[in-house]
């Protein structure tokens, strides 16, 4: 008796032990369990769950359902985790080499460890197949390039645009800046009656970057700024210095709210949103709070408009853009159904590229007609930006391998804290990306 | 095992097999659970690996290259001086939990008031001090103004004081936590000790002093380990509230850390830096104990 309740006691704590070990590889099963030949199961792993994205969840459904019923043999298994969940899982099934057929990814650094495993399918067959690839906006399959290969298909496209209360700008009879000077002069203009001119939370780092980012692609004029990303030329180029330096002096001068560094992105939206910043700098995906919202009070989206970032000393092109792709498809280079999985993501960044902006608002990487579409005025003034787009400029933290941009990001908070010269800013670039190639 | 008798009993105990029966299932779930990934942490830091694809052996080169790395010891240094503000602020947990313990009236509900922060999780509490810090509608900042003081800081923006900034909310966090341990322990001690005390006409500070401090000197022994190996491996807050910024002034040991491991994905390095943050949090524990040892163990 006395020993049959140490072995039972004995067997309940590894069987424990051995669930709470043993559940990754246990709830990771792929989906070739069809292996008759005909019937084929394509994985298909994405993060926009019904409860928090339903209008993207629906339109997954949607496209499923119709390429399903276009391809009788093939059956899409769904799995759907949360963002941050979504990351991890990936990230463990690509140790376990248990990824999804299809799944998404990020770009730039993101994707990068996977390529270098082997993990993901280079895609430039399916781009290369009925012309998609000149479907894309210019610049955005490029963001999903290692070593010139394409490995993800974007779905999304966000671009950074200054977003201003037109209700204060009338109140201070400000219009529009088309010149760098310009602004300044609605910055100075703000500050004297003691409106916070600029919401920034630059806690977050990347919000700061932007500002640097569009400095630099103005007044780097022809791609210096990505050629310094590259390796290619130096930051400590005159034109990227000043980049840094108007940046920096526009934070010295107070044109962003108080302790911006200190304030989380969301804080700083709430302040712009709240009426108590008259501009912000952020990218499109923001657009539903200016437009569609319903729980966005209907006086201030009728009052925020936008403009496009001025053009610096003459110089630049008011045409270009920073932004970049959101997630895009990925193909596992190990799947036994690798070429349906093709299919799949092609019909799929097709098929999403008609509805994602009509029924999500979400700008897709493809072009979009506005012709026929019923979309809110600023949506469409969006699209029409990016048709006409002459160059996008990818946010520095895509761009740049993940160890430069953890450089970048410390040396834009250094920067618009002043703890650092602009001529540091430059020099702690190029040693970052000398020292990662 | 009631029905047992002592004899019985002992007789079990001396059986091999049986204490090893008996202690198998917890030492193999510390085994797996602690004991392994200790282990493949310090492995991990011997190589070149980026937490995804394949990993390269690069020996010892990720933990010279911690030892060298400045931005490394800025963050040792930041979680140092967190664990040496917890160690002061033990003595006014101390001397609440006193006052709390010699019925005063109402010490019931202060108890309880004071383990509250205890109740939050760390996520709600970084929230609600992000609002108080909020530099232009902080509550903090609104009274510093109304009392006059025109420029009151941007406290989380302040490379010079966000790290202070930070330890309030982790003082006040865990502030509940050792009132309660002491109280406790200052409950245990016999009313008749104190009571022959003041019989030999000691007053209230001797008695907390002399008499009461000693004898739940095994506590805070106990809590100052606590507080200190607590402090250096410290993460959420800091992680919530400012993730290390601004450039690097609130960064701690294990947000350090976790940058690198998966900002960056240098995932040999971040464990590398791992592996060290547990050599220093044993080196630091075993200090601790041998400076607070003492040979004598006061009975009552």
């Amino acid at each position: 008796m006395k020993k049959m309740k140490a072995v039972t006691f004995l067997a309940a704590g590894c069987a424990t032990a051995m669930v709470m070990t043993g559940c990754n590889s246990e709830s990771s099963g792929s989906g070739d369990g069809s292996g008759d030949g005909e019937q084929k199961t394509i994985e298909f792993m994405h993060l926009w769950p019904e409860g928090s994205s339903k209008d993207h969840y629906d339109i997954v459904n949607e496209i499923i359902a119709d390429y399903e019923e276009q391809n009788p043999n093939t059956t899409v298994e769904l799995e759907v985790l949360s963002n941050e969940q979504y990351k991890e899982k990936l990230q463990v099934t690509s140790t376990s080499g248990e990824l999804p057929d299809v799944g998404m990814t990020w770009p730039g650094g993101f994707l990068e460890p996977y390529v270098d495993g082997e993990m993901f399918a280079p895609l430039d067959d399916v781009l290369d197949e009925d012309g998609l690839r000149d479907s894309y906006v210019e610049g955005t399959t490029e963001a999903y390039e290692v070593d010139g290969s394409t490995y993800g298909l974007p779905l999304e496209l966000n671009v950074a645009q200054v977003f201003y209360n037109s209700a204060i700008f009338d109140e201070y009879n400000l219009e529009e800046p088309e010149t760098y000077e310009e602004f300044e002069e609605i910055v100075n203009t703000l500050k004297e009656n003691d409106v916070a001119p600029i919401a920034l939370g630059n806690q977050d780092r990347w919000t700061g970057s932007l500002w640097y980012m569009y400095m630099a692609d103005r007044l780097g004029e022809d791609n210096l700024l990505n050629q310094a990303i590259n390796g290619e030329a130096s930051f400590t180029e005159e034109p990227l210095v000043k980049a840094a330096e108007k940046t920096q002096n526009l934070a010295a001068n107070g044109a962003f709210t108080q302790g911006f560094n200190g304030l989380s992105d969301q804080e700083a939206k709430s302040m712009f949103m709240s009426e108590q910043a008259a501009m912000y700098l952020i990218a499109t995906w923001d657009l539903p709070n200016y437009t569609t919202d319903e729980t966005v009070s209907q006086d201030f989206q009728d009052a925020v408009d936008y403009f496009d970032f001025p053009t610096v000393e003459g110089k630049g092109n008011q045409n270009s853009y920073v932004g970049g792709p959101g997630v895009g498809l990925f193909v596992s280079e190990d799947s036994d159904v690798k070429e349906e999985s093709k299919d799949f993501v092609k019909y799929f960044s097709e098929k999403w590229g008609e509805k994602s902006v009509s029924d999500a608002g979400v700008i897709p990487a493809t072009k979009v007609n506005t012709d026929n579409v019923d979309l809110p005025d600023m949506y469409l003034e969006v699209l029409d930006d990016l048709n006409n787009a002459d160059n996008l400029t990818l946010f520095a933290d895509v761009q740049m391998s993940p160890d430069v941009a953890e450089t970048h990001l410390t040396a834009i908070q250094s920067l618009f804290g002043e703890e650092i010269t602009p001529e540091e800013f430059a020099e702690m670039h190029d040693e970052a990306i000398e020292e990662d190639q | 095992m009631q029905s047992l008798g002592a004899s019985e009993m002992n007789k079990v105990m001396s059986n091999k097999l049986m204490i090893t029966l008996y202690i198998f299932p917890a030492l193999f779930l510390i085994a797996v659970l602690i004991i392994v990934p200790l282990i493949l942490t310090g492995y991990y830091g011997l190589m070149d690996w980026n937490g995804i694809g394949s990993m390269t052996f690069i020996g010892m080169e990720n933990y010279i290259n911690a030892i060298q790395d400045a931005a490394f010891w800025d963050s040792a240094w930041h979680s140092l001086l967190l664990a040496l503000f917890s160690t002061l602020s033990l003595v006014i947990y101390l001397a609440v939990s006193m006052i709390l313990a010699s019925k005063i009236k109402g010490a019931d509900l202060l108890r309880k008031i004071y383990l509250i922060p205890m109740l939050l999780s760390s996520v709600a509490i970084a929230q609600l001090w992000i609002k108080v810090y909020n530099p232009a509608n902080g509550i903090l900042n609104t009274i510093l103004r109304g009392i006059g003081i025109e420029n009151p800081p941007s406290w989380l923006a302040n490379p010079d004081v966000v790290l202070y900034a930070i330890f309030i909310p982790i003082l006040w966090q865990y502030a509940g936590f050792y009132i309660l341990i002491y109280y406790a322990a200052l409950k245990n001690i016999p009313e008749s000790l104190i009571e022959s005390a003041k019989i030999d006409g000691a007053n209230p500070l001797q008695i907390a002093y002399k008499i009461k401090l000693p004898l739940i000197m095994g506590v805070v022994k106990v809590t100052i380990v606590l507080a200190i190996v607590g402090s250096l491996k410290y993460f959420d807050l800091i992680y919530v509230m400012t993730g290390g910024g601004p450039s690097g002034s609130s960064e701690v040991m294990a947000s350090y850390m976790y940058d690198l491991a998966f900002s960056t994905n240098n995932f040999g390095y971040g464990s590398a830096i791992g592996f060290l943050l547990l050599i220093i949090t044993l080196i630091v524990t075993i200090i601790i104990r041998k400076l607070t040892a003492s040979k004598e163990d006061i009975q009552y």
